[in-house]
């Protein structure tokens, strides 16, 4: 199959990947491609896109790239939240200005993978991920809250 | 009052490491100011006029004396020796080093405080009536829904790159204390009929370039549902609240051009999505923190004191209000001395404030949105030594809800944003009521001041509000009238061509005069506005 | 002329362009003319100063530089309302032509 890398990351620019299996070695496609197009299997997200259009071709994909311009515009958390409440169980990529201290946050939101546009340094990354041993809501993680344990029988 | 517990403390303490480590990329290089910007933001540390400025949190604005006299030190060890209390009943510092922040930050967390969102694009410091657990007509104490969201919002995952700053405001009464209805959520928490707990939510609200009033757009929350409901709310906005105009980014621009029942139906649509989903914390953890809120166990006592010093007198009638128990009243330590900087107290202020909350008042204080302090339950028989020791400090003004009680943001004297002094004119302005003996001629008049259009000093809600504009290179006041941030809340109107620092302030004086002579019976100052109109005063100022 | 001013990272402390570094009194001030530009990126990712921005400023009769702007001008001295924390200046006139 040929690709046109026109679009996504690639499996080269992947930092941090907290999965298991092979990354998708091909280009994403648009929102609006993936909802026309029957067989694309990995799309990437902009900050002003509905994750929600997603929802009928989870099945179908394998990884979503959600972009971040700009490391302020704070779209992208939610839709990752979104889709993994929708039982998205593919990669979930951040890609674009992701930083140290968003990384978190990010992971804590249901992102796997994160491809920043700048390589981040190891020991600072670890430390970022690290940060949390505690965290008070729920989210798209599987952690158990503060409050759950407080109130664990 | 609320505790930590090992949970809470973790939290605290990785913070403080966290922004420990923030600091130390920036100051070594890998962090540039645009990337270390919103980082020290969301710890309370901005860069203004002078130096770098903390923020401290006060959650609910609800104090200990262990808390206070800590933020006394600081003020000494970091600072120059003294503290300003906000608008949103927080603390701030002003002459800050950078390389300081993470130990003054260690330092609260020893006395289980933070500055943990009391700036940048989140959710913000909690605020609630400053009355709560002490008001006669509240439902239930607001704050152990402040603290649950409290939890809620802080390092929230998905809510910290928000499209502009957030704030919450929970009250219980049908009174507004605390400006519910001018914040980005107000929750009012109720009883239905079948005497269940439920919650108000007024979203939308807010004063800066675009004041809004908050519609209603949920009546009844069910208690158990209220973390999800806020999730939702906040959620539609983290997606489709404007990011392509920092002007237009509140949530109010958002459920204004949406129109409230259409951004009420996308919320109710996501609250559906998410009770599904299950991100309520379990309920035993509500009952778990309103222990902590139990009310202190009062004791009867005299309800009449000895009143033949007409200063006590004076400010017992001005600064005292009705308790929920007979024998006690609230005492408001005014920070407004005829003259002096609306809000700031000075550590050893505050030292004599802590021992007072400690000795009279169950080692509780609260801050104020009207930037003093307050000793929530306080014994009538102990009145007396209470004033004695405020007076000796300076701290016994009776002025509360009076001309002279001023709420003015810090202005250009402090304030990178500003266009315009703000402090100046509320010196002048009560140290000339003050003089004259008309503050209590003239009664309950709210008196707002803000040194530019982010409006920080609630000019808008003023009964009288003063915005201060930049007019080529000169300070220039706009004058605006019939503003409220109570329960009867509107915002204030224009009254015309601004003025000069001493055109305002005379132009003050001259409402005051149009309304002393309008005024009915009873009638406060916004009372007889609201009857006469504008028409009269614009009139007097500009005929 | 064109004078540089922003804050020492570390302090947050107002400072002042000199020629050679960055100074605490706005009296020692230099024109940075055409350089200002080149010295702000410069100093700016050296970290010597932080948001750093140049602006217009005279010299006035007795050699003291003022800033144009009256934020700036406070900036130099100090809070109008605190004139116990002002800057130390050799300027005693400053709090007359501050606004």
């Amino acid at each position: 199959m040929v690709e046109f890398r026109d679009l996504g990351t690639s499996p080269d620019e992947v930092q941090f990947r907290f999965r298991d299996d092979e990354p998708v070695d091909h280009g994403t496609v648009t929102v609006d491609s993936c909802c026309d197009q029957t067989n694309a299997t990995a799309v990437r997200i902009e900050p002003g896109d509905d994750a929600r259009l997603l929802l009928p071709f989870l099945d179908r994909l394998a990884l979503v790239e959600v972009n971040f311009p700009s490391f302020t515009d704070g779209r992208g958390y939610s839709a990752a939240r979104i889709l993994r409440e929708a039982g998205y169980t593919g990669e979930l990529r951040a890609v674009g200005d992701v930083l140290i201290d968003q990384l978190s946050h990010m992971r804590r939101c249901g992102f796997d993978s994160f491809a920043p546009d700048r390589r981040l340094d190891e020991d600072d990354a670890a430390r970022a991920f690290a940060t949390w041993e505690q965290v008070y809501q729920r989210a798209a993680d599987t952690r158990r809250t503060i409050a759950d344990k407080r109130h664990e029988a | 009052m609320y505790k930590y517990d090992q949970y809470d403390q973790a939290m605290v303490d990785a913070r403080v490491e966290e922004f420990r480590d923030q600091a130390r990329r920036r100051m070594e290089g890998s962090l540039s100011e645009d990337q270390f910007k919103p980082l020290r933001l969301m710890n309370g540390l901005y860069l203004q006029l002078h130096a770098y400025m903390l923020r401290v949190a006060v959650p609910y604005g609800t104090l200990n004396s262990r808390q206070l006299e800590a933020l006394a030190d600081i003020a000494e060890k970091y600072d120059r020796g003294y503290g300003h209390f906000t608008t949103r009943q927080n603390i701030q510092y002003n002459w800050i080093k950078l390389e300081d922040a993470a130990d003054i930050l260690a330092d609260l967390a020893k006395v289980e405080m933070h500055a943990i969102q009391t700036s940048g694009n989140c959710i913000r410091n909690i605020s609630a009536d400053h009355f709560a657990g002490a008001a006669s007509d509240e439902v239930t104490d607001p704050r152990p829904y402040a603290e649950l969201l409290r939890q809620w919002s802080s390092f929230h995952p998905e809510f910290t790159y928000l499209p502009r700053k957030f704030k919450f405001c929970v009250i219980a009464s049908e009174k507004d204390r605390a400006a519910m209805r001018l914040h980005d959520i107000g929750i009012r928490i109720v009883q239905n009929a079948a005497g269940e707990t439920g919650a108000q939510f007024y979203v939308g609200g807010g004063m800066g370039r675009t004041p809004m009033i908050a519609p209603l757009i949920r009546d009844f929350v069910p208690i158990d549902q209220l973390i999800t409901y806020a999730e939702a709310a906040l959620r539609v906005y983290n997606r489709y609240g404007r990011r392509d105009n920092k002007f237009k980014a509140r949530i109010k621009i958002l459920v204004h051009e949406l129109g409230a029942a259409e951004y009420t139906r996308q919320v109710e649509e996501e609250f559906a999505h998410l009770l599904s989903v299950g991100v309520e914390p379990p309920h035993e953890e509500l009952a778990r923190i309103a222990a902590h809120f139990v009310a202190p166990a009062f004791v009867d006592g005299p309800k009449t004191l000895d009143r033949s010093d007409p200063d006590f007198a004076l400010w017992v009638d001005r600064n005292t209000h009705r308790h929920k128990h007979d024998a006690y009243v609230s005492a408001v330590i005014s920070l407004k001395p005829a003259g002096g900087i609306p809000g700031d107290a000075t550590a050893q202020q505050m030292r004599v404030i802590a021992k007072l909350a400690r000795n009279y008042s169950f080692d509780e204080l609260r801050v104020m949105h009207t930037q003093n302090l307050l000793l929530p339950h306080v014994r009538i028989a102990d009145l007396p030594a209470i004033w004695a020791a405020l007076d000796a400090a300076g701290l016994a003004a009776p002025n509360m809800d009076t001309i002279e009680d001023i709420i003015a943001c810090p202005g250009l004297d402090y304030c990178s944003l500003a266009n315009a002094r703000s402090i100046p004119l509320a010196q002048r302005i009560s140290e000339r009521f003050a003089k004259s003996g008309r503050t209590e001629v003239v009664g309950e008049l709210k008196l707002k001041i803000s040194g530019c259009i982010n409006a920080c000093g609630h000019h808008h809600a003023g009964h009288i509000g003063i915005l201060g504009v930049d007019r080529k290179g000169t300070e220039n006041y706009q004058l605006s009238l019939g503003g409220s941030e109570a329960e009867d809340v509107s915002l204030a109107k224009i009254t015309g061509p601004g003025f000069d620092e001493d055109g305002v302030i005379a132009a003050v004086e001259k409402v005051t005069d149009i309304y002393l002579a309008a005024r009915a019976d009873g009638e406060r100052f916004l009372d007889t506005y609201r009857r006469i109109g504008m028409e009269p005063f614009k009139e007097a100022l500009y005929g | 002329m064109k004078i540089l001013t922003g804050n020492d990272l570390r302090s947050g402390a107002v400072v002042w362009w000199n020629g050679i570094g960055w100074s605490l009194f706005v009296d020692d001030a230099v024109d940075a003319g055409e350089d200002a530009d080149e010295i702000l990126a410069r100093e700016t990712a050296a970290r010597r100063v932080n948001v750093a921005y140049a602006i217009d400023a005279s010299i006035d009769a007795a050699g003291h530089v003022r800033p144009a702007h009256i934020k700036d001008r406070v900036r130099a001295l100090g809070p109008t309302v605190r004139r116990d924390l002002a800057v130390p200046t050799a300027d005693k006139t400053g709090w007359d032509w501050v606004i």
